[in-house]
């Protein structure tokens, strides 16, 4: 899904494994809200989206969150053309 | 410097010899497979996801890390994703020092960091069916034990 704002802010989220499973996307282009300027922010607009997106994002302590493919938290700023990715604590190796 | 991540399998008879060097005298190498057929843990395949690009710089990031603390000569660090079968090959840290109590210290403290900050994901198969690996708070713990 790819919506764009008249000024064309817009953002790239991303979900891996259950989270991936319950949005039922591992890639979108969000519309930037103005009022956004933070992870914290950008959580109730995602869980909005889907009931799979609120499932996904119920627990934020359940999550880990990577802007710009660099750990961060919920107050990690976030601005137009950022790349957000959550997804569930880590169990390689 | 060596950081893979490959659907395929790994030699590591090629990989150890390949930090062999005049200024090493130690080579200390952990390899991880799938546990599979335990009699409480039927296993019967694993499927490992990633996180391309993050996956990569986070495995940089905590070998630079190992560099700091320990004189090494080299590091390898290899992943598999994809699906695996009990017994495979899945994961292996080499670490090449002149000696070899900082070759066996970064070998694991890699091991250890890989464990709670490299972006990948299990998915195990038990009787047909497919779930989600919990994180362990003793992987938690057994990072934190470097930063005390």
């Amino acid at each position: 899904m790819t919506i764009t704002t008249e000024n064309g802010a817009s953002l790239s989220v991303r979900y891996f494994a259950w989270m991936r499973e319950h949005t039922g996307t591992d890639l979108e282009t969000i519309a930037l809200p103005d009022s956004v300027i933070n992870v914290g922010d950008l959580v109730p607009h995602l869980s909005a989206m889907s009931d799979g997106h609120a499932l996904a994002l119920k627990n934020m302590k359940a999550v880990r969150v990577a802007v710009n493919r660099t750990y961060g938290d919920l107050d990690t700023p976030v601005t137009a053309g950022d790349e957000v990715a959550f997804f569930p604590p880590v169990t390689g190796g | 410097m060596s950081v893979r991540v490959q659907t395929g399998d790994f030699d590591v008879g090629a990989e150890s010899r390949a930090l062999q060097a005049e200024t090493v005298g130690g080579i200390a190498l952990f390899v991880g497979t799938v546990r599979g057929l335990s009699s409480d843990d039927g296993v019967t395949a694993m499927t490992l996801e990633h996180f391309p690009g993050m996956t990569e710089s986070e495995l940089e990031r905590i070998e630079a890390e190992a560099r700091q603390r320990w004189p090494l000569e080299d590091v390898t660090i290899i992943h598999r994703v994809g699906r695996l079968l009990p017994g495979e090959q899945i994961v292996m840290v080499a670490a090449a020092s002149a000696h070899r109590q900082a070759a066996f210290d970064a070998a694991q403290f890699i091991m250890d960091f890989l464990k709670t900050d490299a972006p990948f994901w299990k998915a195990e198969e038990r009787d047909g069916k497919t779930s989600w690996v919990d994180a362990k708070d003793s992987d938690d713990a057994a990072r934190d034990r470097w930063t005390g």
